[in-house]
């Protein structure tokens, strides 16, 4: 058995290793050709963008080492320390974080920036596995659910503060997670419902929406007069009030819409409804990034042979919009390639979460899985045009340290659980 | 168990509507497919040809080009630079700078824009060797107009940068580009243009070019502008011009067997090189808003005037044709027509006949308006009713190409203004008007207005005896023909035989003692002409003249109109008569009078009206 133990690779999942290795590969060819130009030479280069991210990347073994080598208690057993140390750090932000592009998100230490939004949210994961997977825990009482929703509230709002809007999205994906732990579905449906009544409203105009709703209301009090007459004589309380919200909620979509968003945030919403077409301004990046990838066309034009890659004609093109370089340089094979390695990548991820024992180990799988997938789905679906501009990287392909590194713990905390699966505590 | 499914089922979803997005995008819509739309990594270089020049009708060069050197920039390349020493060298300021770079990147971040237009060459080549420290910046070649001769301003016409309007209209410019956008450089703009080349260019991935795009399958060569030349004689010209100078007004010369515009003078003028180079805009402006003097207006084709006397020849060849009078019927003149009871209802006259028989010769040599009156209100009085014999009159007074579009190749013109039955109808919706509600329509004044090369198409027209072609200024196009309709007659509604009276009558106008214009007699040439002398409400009357000469097989027609010039004989005939001689014996022979008219100036006159029209406001 000590020989086992020792070997800090025991036990870990190899082909989840291997996705993780061939997405760093490909992400770092694609920042390579998006940030590469004349005159530079080496590939360890720190002034240039793919020859910092090869030092990122140099740099996340020893991470992933330090990672393996604590046992898997360490984990449970500190999960709040690190959750609470990592507010911390996003507390401190308002102190000692140094502003970028009009936001707090960034420390900077000797010349390197760290984001500590990007490791927050394994610390949030290991919360939430750590109070659901409590045995006093219940996702059916509204006291527990409360508790689950505070520990993603609190650093949700710290990273808006920065502000960050973008990032903290990313929490909504616990939504899943406390899903598949047993909370009722009505919550999801509730989720579902005011996403869509947000954009029919945007859409449509608020007044529109709200005679829509009240016909649907009249439908629905009709239906139950004349079909489920005792229902209603029991219910009709309820109907009136969840009515009475949903109106509430149309008029506050429209408020805040117009009040409290910005400019910029209305105009990506109005850009994706389709409302406004100014390509040359505010719709310029998505009109970029979607001319850039359909360039490719079906084998892409090879790699460094993008053009408009080469031609910085995407801004943010090796961060954010790294997609439209697989777009353009390896056409639809290559992007379908990347996007069915993504898809594969959070199934197996969900795959070794339902073999877990420990229910800690399963939800923290589970979460890791939502996270992946809720970047993976904004991030392609602004880059391709069908989702409005949120500015968050695609796990592994975007360039930067921060998001690199927060990605590789993300996985490598549950690699490492995952690894002690057939050791039982 | 239900509840796993809910993340793996949505993870499917998503990839699959992104292969799917993918798909459409990248194999099925073609949109962006298009190898010259939208490949930002095929650079479109466009070689512009040389602007065909214009000649005069004797090969004079009137117009030809010069080298100018525009500084463009391409705001995404521009790179940080040495401010201070890029301004020094180009002679701006910093905020200039700032404020040339700001809208070039309005324009576009991406496609070349103007930066400095029309460098000087001397400039140009201190630029050349420091052009390499600015990056993004670059000196563009191109060729400007240049006038050799200090004539013509408004015939030749002028070129400029078209605007984004233009552009939506005609997709064929791009922003910095030249057309002509007066004159001739309007009207003959696709044939003094050319077409420019087009060459693809491919660029590497560091936006370097590399050379011809799909080995140049969609290259264009350019093809080069063709010369022209125009009707107008320039010594002529010139000399209207000077006779012109310090009076306002037009003067248009008509070959009356071609219908080609000899000379097209409008007063007062501008020298043509003001419209080039750094200073143009400056220039411009300062012609433009010149609302006194109005020297972008062409008085030649665009002021409107009542014609006056020159009129009562149409109204005589109309009652000659409508066979209300003849050559030898006469009325009697005591100093005016009386047309009603009304106290005011009576035109004076000042033929002086005293009553003595004037037929229809005296009557056009001494200019009579009772003759004229009488005439005019037989015409309209022989048809049943007013409308009728109005619109009788109208046909064969629009029939000389009065009152309506000349249709020619000048960019601009105007339609005068020639009423009809209809129009008095209009205007007297409930009364039954008649002759005498008009009755100075007759002597050109009235209702009728008439522009200065209307009147000398109409002179032309008598001077053929009935039949004119439409007055053009293109003379000859380098490799073709002239557009057919210039080579098209159009006749009048008169016969043949009406005009010999008449034209006898505008012979008499210089020949007999007491003809209108005797004193501009030119011994040797036989002119026929009318002087006239249009009222108007501001200041003095309107001089006018119209002549054509000789009398047999005539060379030359001619109208003059001299803004508030008191009566005609006393600027417009001179000016007329000097303007024949020049033009058939190459000089004049009248020092005295030609002194007067060049060192003439009415410019009192107009300063007076100015100074009236400012009391009138101040009321």
């Amino acid at each position: 058995m000590r020989s086992r133990t020792n070997n800090i690779f025991y036990g870990i999942d190899w082909v989840l290793v291997l996705l993780y290795l061939a997405l760093i590969f490909l992400g770092w060819l694609n920042i390579y050709a998006a940030s590469v130009s004349e005159n530079q030479n080496g590939l360890i280069n720190f002034s240039t963008e793919y020859g910092k991210q090869l030092i990122w990347i140099g740099l996340s073994f020893p991470i992933i080492i330090l990672i393996l080598i604590f046992d898997a208690k360490f984990y449970t057993k500190y999960a709040s320390l690190i959750y609470l140390g990592s507010l911390a750090s996003l507390i401190g932000l308002f102190i000692l974080g140094k502003n970028i592009n009009g936001a707090i998100s960034w420390y900077s230490i000797g010349g390197i920036s760290i984001q500590p939004s990007e490791f927050a949210k394994a610390a949030t994961a290991l919360a939430i596995a750590k109070l659901v997977s409590d045995k006093q825990f219940n996702l059916k009482k509204l006291n527990t659910q409360f508790q689950a929703f505070l520990i993603l509230f609190f650093p949700a709002v710290l990273i808006t503060l920065q502000p960050d809007p973008g990032s903290a999205l990313v929490y909504s994906a616990f939504i899943f997670v406390l899903y598949r732990e047993g909370l009722p579905l009505y919550y999801v449906l509730l989720g579902i419902i005011a996403a869509a009544l947000f954009v029919i409203t945007l859409y449509f105009g608020y007044k529109l929406t709200l005679l829509a709703s009240f016909v649907l209301f009249i439908i629905v009090i009709l239906y139950f007069i004349f079909y489920r007459l005792k229902a209603f004589k029991r219910g009709w309380v309820n109907l009136a009030g969840i009515y009475l919200i949903a109106i509430l909620y149309i008029f506050s979509v429209d408020f805040v819409f117009n009040h409290v968003f910005e400019q910029r945030h209305r105009d990506r919403f109005n850009i994706l409804l389709g409302k406004t077409t100014d390509i040359k301004s505010i719709g310029y990046n998505t009109n970029q990034s979607v001319t850039t990838i359909a360039s490719g066309g079906f084998f892409g034009k090879g790699f460094l042979q993008g053009e408009r890659t080469q031609g910085n004609f995407v801004p943010e093109q090796q961060t954010d919009y790294i997609f439209s370089t697989v777009g353009e340089e390896w056409g639809f094979i290559g992007s379908a390639a990347v996007i069915l390695i993504f898809v594969i990548f959070c199934l197996r991820i969900i795959h070794i979460a339902e073999r877990q024992k420990t229910k800690f180990s399963r939800i923290y799988g589970y979460s890791i899985a939502s996270i992946f997938f809720i970047h993976f789905t904004i991030n392609i679906g602004m880059v391709t045009g069908l989702l409005p501009t949120i500015g968050i990287p695609l796990p592994f392909f975007s360039y930067g340290g921060s998001a690199l590194w927060g990605f590789t713990v993300l996985l490598f905390i549950f690699i490492r659980l995952d690894a002690n699966r057939t050791n039982e505590w | 168990m239900k509840r796993k499914g809910l993340l793996y089922f949505s993870i499917i979803l998503v990839g699959c509507v992104f292969l799917i997005r993918l798909f459409y995008l990248q194999v099925l819509d073609n949109a962006y497919h298009n190898p010259i739309k939208n490949n930002s990594a095929v650079k479109v270089k466009y070689s512009y040809p040389e602007r065909g020049y214009i000649y005069d009708r004797n090969g004079v060069l009137l117009v030809a080009n010069q080298l100018s050197y525009d500084i463009m920039v391409i705001p995404r390349e521009v790179k940080p630079l040495d401010t201070i020493e890029f301004c020094d060298l180009l002679k701006i300021t910093k905020e200039d700078f700032i404020k040339r770079l700001n809208r070039a990147k309005h324009y576009s971040t991406r496609i070349p824009s103007t930066f400095l237009a029309q460098v000087s060459k001397n400039d140009y080549a201190y630029l050349q060797e420091k052009m390499y420290k600015f990056h993004g910046f670059y000196i563009q070649k191109r060729t400007l107009r240049k006038y050799p001769i200090n004539s013509a301003p408004n015939v030749l016409g002028y070129i400029s940068e078209v605007n984004e309007n233009i552009i939506k209209q005609k997709p064929y410019y791009q922003l910095g580009e030249l057309i002509g956008t007066a004159g001739v450089e309007k009207t003959y703009e696709n044939i003094l243009r050319g077409v420019k080349g087009v060459q693809f260019i491919q660029r590497n991935r560091f936006n370097k070019e590399i050379g011809p795009y799909k080995n140049g399958i969609y290259d264009t060569l350019p093809v080069p502008g063709k010369d022209i030349n125009i009707t107008i004689d320039t010594k002529l010209q010139q000399y209207g011009e000077a006779l012109m100078k310090n009076k306002r007004g037009g003067i248009v010369a008509i070959e009356p067997s071609t219908g080609e515009i000899l000379a097209l003078v409008s007063s007062p003028t501008y020298n043509p090189n003001l419209m080039v180079g750094r200073e143009r805009s400056k220039n411009f402006t300062k012609l433009y808003l010149d609302s006194i003097n109005k020297p972008l207006i062409d008085r030649g084709l665009q002021a409107q005037y009542p014609p006056g006397s020159p009129f009562k020849i149409m109204t005589a060849l109309a009652g000659l044709q409508e066979g209300v009078i003849t050559t030898t019927s006469a009325v009697h003149c005591f100093g005016g027509y009386r047309y009603g009871n009304r106290k005011n209802a009576f035109m004076s006259c000042h033929c002086e006949t005293h009553g003595s028989p004037v037929n229809l010769d005296k009557a056009i040599y001494r200019s009579c308006n009772t003759y004229f009156a009488t005439t005019y209100r037989k015409i309209i009085e022989k048809y049943p009713t007013s409308a009728e014999g109005m619109n009788a009159w109208s046909k064969d007074v629009t029939s000389f190409g009065l009152g309506k579009f000349l249709n020619n190749d000048l960019s601009v013109g105007k339609k005068g203004l020639i009423p009809n039955g209809n129009y008095y109808n209009k205007w007297y919706p409930n009364v039954r008007w008649t002759a005498t509600y008009n009755i100075s329509n007759a002597i050109g004044q009235g209702e009728i207005l008439t522009t200065p090369i209307q009147l000398a198409n109409m002179t032309a027209a008598i001077a053929n005896r009935g039949f004119y072609y439409t007055p053009h200024i293109i003379e000859k196009i380098q490799g073709t023909t002239i557009p057919k309709k210039f080579k098209k007659i159009h006749k009048t509604t008169i016969d043949k035989k009406y005009f010999e009276p008449v034209i006898n009558g505008l012979f008499d106008v210089f020949e007999k003692k007491h003809g209108t214009a005797h004193s501009s007699k030119v011994n040797g040439i036989e002119i026929c002409g009318k002087t006239g002398t249009s009222e108007n409400t501001h200041g003095q009357d309107h001089s006018i003249f119209i002549a054509f000469a000789p009398k047999d097989n005539p060379k030359i027609a001619i109208a003059v109109f001299v803004e508030n010039g008191y009566w005609g004989s006393r600027w417009a005939g001179p000016i007329a008569t000097l303007m024949i001689e020049k033009y058939l014996k190459g000089k004049t022979n009248r020092p005295y009078l030609e002194n007067r008219m060049l060192t003439g100036s009415l410019q009192d006159e107009y300063d007076k009206q100015l100074i009236e029209e400012e009391n009138e406001k101040q009321n």
